[in-house]
């Protein structure tokens, strides 16, 4: 059960792209995130669960600068790009849009689509921070421009060809089917050449073959496009088959992590969590 | 010092008016989010409404007290069924459209209730009767404190403490808090949110008609404009005040009031607007959350 | 027992049905035109001059409206259960299943000719038309570009701009005092107050751009009284309130002509500078600042978290927009040769709001469509122009109600896939 499907850990085992420490987050008197560590690293399926309101979706946002952490040190290994340095990048309360040209493109839990938008025009959103055509460049349209065009067309349209959403290139995202619209989030994370994928509760609203339809695009992605993903999610049977490993949140405080097969066997983790919830 | 105190009472009966209207645009936007643009004209509608009843009431020769408290209750009840048709017509159905569609619907019927009136009534200033009687015992403070000054303020007051018993105290009032808490939640546990709605525009242009009928007795003219920028200023008054925030609105008031009634004062009078523009501008730049208004995080 | 047949057959008696609905609407029309005349009626009826102490009762009012709005209450309900239909049917919609006369606007076999007609006419119109045509042809014009602007920051971008206005007086104000003390002429300037406007949109576009929609609003409809204001006021830098006359009109090489050539020459000017800005919006529209922008309408949130800086593209369109306003500005004050701050009114703003609106917010076509209805349907229906701000104020509530996308729906591309690059 808690076999690593595609064999890729260890590979590059030790090699972090994503380090947190220590870190908290609070609201006025409400303490959100209290001294969260988590490492995620080089090729790694990480899951994050936890009861409902336990700050999955707050550390989330943590990382990707919508909050600044109150405490604690989150930083960033980028495998390539300009400000590549050995010792990292922190990248607490950095702008949301830095941390995604950094290379941590996420999801949302509750779809954040663009609504009159194409499928394909979605995606194309995320090539934005990968082109560089400015206005003078979009007026005159120049054969710098059309190249870079049809090259964002062709890539967004490959990152649909991915999840399998290639049919439906030309339809207005808000009429898309809901299992649709998650792929299709991810498809727009992915054109942004993440080394870090965050997954927020991906498998939300499926049904059970949906739910290992997108387990089984999970695998071909992190293969194909050597990324590491961190997720959120409910359903234990794809984070159990999923993930290489564990971290669980209650109230705020990482009180479990691990391989699934120790979270899984953990009695604090069975009390706090498990014990509650029969399908794991 | 007798200036200083002329300064003072202008601008506490002036910001009483600001915090009159602004409670509607306060009460609207805590319901619905919506910044009710159509709102300045309510109170212009329950000025005209006054002066039409006024108007009528002084031809038949009927005592000046008596009028003014017929042209108080005959508007306050008129514009309270204009703010509740408008939002029938312009608002309702937009409940679920992207935000800015109601407030594009909303200039739109600002638009065309200011043009309504020009065109039924007239484009001139016409002059206002004069509702409110200089009272004898007044004479002693007359030189900074006029009798209408002081029926306004103590208008305004009493209004404002009957708001804030109907919302502390009776169902409906709790219906509307719980509401502007959380509109889904609401519904859920059993409050007709239509309903509410529809009482939070009766309660606002009520408030506003108020407003339009005291300040028009007290300037003694008024016009098919004046809503625009008594709408924009007490806006201004509920923002600073922290828009969504009942107590807020009426500390909003008072101080853009104040700070109005000082400025021309003490330092020109050409750019008696403009303060309330700029005090708008910084407020919403440095500190969109308002006096008493809490920032709020956002939502992912 | 009709009742009953009526629910035991639903199908079978269409007419019935039919009957039934409209009994319904014109019952429901009733209420509300009863309604509506109680409503209107001392403002409809009663004129009072409370000098002469003397009152005015025009019951005849009361007729006109009591009919009036049975009219519109019966168009609204039959409107709304269209409305509520399609809102139903909406999941069925998709780009390439569009109405036949959107099918044909977007095929390139019917749009070129129809395209270089149009500019044969625009061409030729000041040979075929009067002067005063010509001029009021210029106004028009004139808002199609104001239009456009606006178009950019409030259609694409999703920032509603509502003291737009006031880059309009930059434009107007740069250009006349800079004539009037330097005797800077229109062509210097042209540029220059384009400058002027970018410079202002970026000013004051700055502290504002993160504010959310409605308060962004709200302030840029202080930021427009603000100056409104100060030209007013500040006489000594403006002229205050009674303006700045005898403007130059735009040089021709130096050549002097006649006022109706004039009218010509503005006409040609002003078309080269619609061509440019059609051009310049439409290229816009489909680049990748394009997309950034409606993605920032669409969703700030996840706009920014794909990577996309949302301060810089909202400062893009802002200053974008602004920087037409303050051409069009400018070629406005070398038009009148006299400008004052009664121009620059917020009634001014929401009127190229109530263009953009009206025509399909994001829709370049949409826009120049409903500048020309909004700029000259009151100029020819004379008897309308009275009722024009009236008509305006209605229209942009029925618009929001019932046409949310306005006249000509923004359509969005349909992209050419390469099939062996993607392969």
């Amino acid at each position: 059960m808690a076999q690593n499907p595609t064999g890729m850990n260890g590979q590059n085992a030790g090699q972090a792209v994503l380090s947190v420490r220590n870190v908290s987050m609070n609201f006025g008197g409400l303490r959100a995130l209290s001294e969260v560590d988590v490492d995620v690293r080089q090729g790694e399926v990480v899951a994050l669960i936890g009861p409902n309101g336990a700050g999955k979706t707050t550390f989330f946002n943590c990382i990707t600068g919508i909050y600044t952490p109150s405490e604690g040190e989150i930083t960033a290994y980028p495998k390539s790009g300009k400000p590549k340095r050995a010792d990292g990048i922190r990248i607490n309360g950095m702008r949301t849009n830095l941390v995604c040209e950094l290379g941590m493109a996420r999801t949302f839990q509750n779809i954040r689509l663009f609504p009159s938008m194409t499928a394909l025009e979605n995606v194309m959103i995320g090539r934005h921070c990968r082109t560089s055509t400015g206005i003078l460049g979009a007026v005159l349209r120049g054969p710098g421009t059309r190249r870079e065009e049809q090259e964002v067309v062709d890539k967004s349209f490959e990152m649909l060809t991915k999840v399998g959403l290639e049919k439906l290139a030309n339809e207005y995202a808000r009429n898309l089917p809901y299992g649709a619209q998650r792929r299709l989030e991810i498809a727009r994370a992915l054109a942004t050449e993440p080394f870090l994928l965050l997954l927020d509760e991906p498998a939300a609203g499926m049904n059970p073959q949906e739910t290992e339809e997108l387990k089984q695009m999970v695998i071909r992605i992190r293969e194909e496009f050597k990324v590491s993903v961190l997720l959120i999610e409910h359903d234990m049977k794809m984070v159990m088959s999923l993930s290489d490993r564990i971290y669980v949140m209650e109230y705020g405080r990482i009180i479990s992590t691990g391989t699934p097969k120790e979270v899984s066997e953990d009695p604090q983790v069975i009390r706090a969590y498990l014990g509650e919830d029969s399908d794991a | 010092m007798e200036y200083f105190l002329q300064l003072f009472f202008g601008g506490l009966s002036r910001g009483s008016v600001y915090a009159l209207i602004a409670l509607g645009y306060t009460m609207v936007y805590g319901i619905i989010e919506l910044i009710n643009f159509a709102h300045g004209e309510i109170y212009m509608i329950g000025a005209f409404m006054g002066l039409i009843v006024a108007g009528v009431l002084t031809t038949l020769g009927w005592p000046v007290l008596s009028i003014l408290a017929i042209a108080l209750v005959v508007s306050v009840l008129y514009s309270a069924a204009y703010g509740y048709t408008v939002e029938k017509i312009a608002y309702k159905p937009l409940r679920s459209a992207p935000r800015l569609a109601p407030l594009i619907s909303a200039i739109g019927m600002s638009i065309l209730l200011q043009n309504y009136i020009m065109l039924a009534q007239t484009p001139d200033f016409l002059p206002f009767p004069r509702l409110i009687p200089e009272l004898a015992f007044m004479d002693a403070v007359s030189n900074y404190l006029g009798t209408s000054d002081l029926f306004i303020i103590a208008t305004s007051l009493v209004v404002m403490i009957a708001l804030t018993f109907f919302i502390k105290f009776t169902r409906m009032g709790k219906a509307m808090r719980a509401t502007a808490q959380n509109r889904k939640m609401a519904m859920l546990v059993g409050v007709n949110v239509d309903q509410v709605i529809s009482v939070t525009f009766i309660i606002g242009s009520s408030l506003a008609a108020v407003g339009g009928v005291l300040i028009a007795a007290h300037v003694g003219q008024i016009n098919f404009a004046i809503g625009f920028l008594a709408g924009i200023k007490a806006f201004t008054a509920a923002v600073l005040g922290g828009i969504g925030s009942i107590p807020g609105a009426v500390l909003g008031g008072l101080v853009l009031g104040w700070a109005e009634s000082f400025a021309t004062g003490y330092i020109s009078s050409d750019y008696e607007d403009v303060f309330a523009f700029l005090l708008l501008v910084v407020i919403l730049i440095f500190r969109p959350a308002g006096l008493l208004g809490k920032q709020r995080a956002q939502k992912v | 027992m009709e009742r009953a047949n009526i629910i035991q057959n639903p199908i079978q008696n269409p007419i019935q049905n039919v009957v039934r609905h409209v009994v319904r609407h014109v019952k429901q029309a009733l209420v509300a035109a009863v309604w509506l005349s109680f409503l209107t009626l001392p403002i409809m009826v009663i004129r009072v001059d409370t000098v002469e102490k003397t009152v005015t009762w025009r019951w005849m009012h009361l007729a006109y409206m009591a009919v009036g709005s049975f009219v519109l209450a019966l168009a609204w309900y039959a409107m709304m259960e269209r409305r509520n239909k399609s809102q139903a049917k909406k999941e069925l919609e998709t780009v390439e299943r569009v109405s036949a006369l959107a099918g044909m606007l977007a095929d390139p076999r019917i749009t070129r000719p129809l395209m270089a007609f149009g500019l044969l006419v625009a061409v030729a119109f000041p040979w075929f038309f009067s002067l005063y045509q010509t001029n009021i042809l210029v106004s028009a014009l004139i808002y199609v570009v104001l239009g456009l602007g606006l178009n950019i920051t409030v259609g694409l971008a999703g920032l509603l701009d509502l003291g737009y206005v006031a880059f309009y007086a930059v434009g107007a104000y740069t250009y006349a005092l800079l004539n009037h003390h330097f005797h800077l002429g229109f062509w210097a300037v042209l540029p220059l107050g384009a400058v002027m406007g970018a410079f202002f949109g970026i000013l004051l576009g700055f502290p504002v751009l993160r504010l959310r929609g409605d308060y962004l609003a709200i302030v840029t409809l202080g930021f427009g009284q603000i100056i409104r204001l100060v030209l007013e006021n500040w006489s000594a830098f403006s002229y205050g309130p009674s303006g700045i006359s005898n403007i130059d009109r735009p040089g021709l090489f130096g050549i002097s002509y006649s006022v109706e050539q004039a009218t010509t020459y503005m006409y040609y000017i002003m078309l080269a500078l619609v061509l440019l800005t059609i051009f310049v919006t439409a290229r816009l529209k489909d680049s990748r600042i394009g997309r950034a922008w409606l993605a920032l309408r669409e969703d700030e949130i996840a706009c920014q978290a794909m990577g996309i800086d949302n301060t810089r593209a909202k400062l893009m369109a802002f200053s974008l927009g602004a920087t037409l306003a303050a051409l069009m500005g400018v070629v406005f004050a070398a038009k009148t040769t006299f400008i004052n701050p009664a121009s620059f009114t917020f009634m001014e703003s929401a009127m190229i709001l109530a263009i953009v609106v009206l025509g399909g917010m994001g829709s370049v076509l949409g826009v120049i469509l409903g500048a020309f209805l909004l700029m000259l349907l009151p100029e020819y229906l004379r008897a309308f122009s009275e009722y024009r701000m009236l008509i305006f104020g209605a229209t942009m509530v029925l618009i929001m109600v019932f046409r949310p996308e306005g006249l000509v729906r923004a359509k969005r591309k349909v992209y050419t896939i390469n099939v062996e690059a993607a392969g």
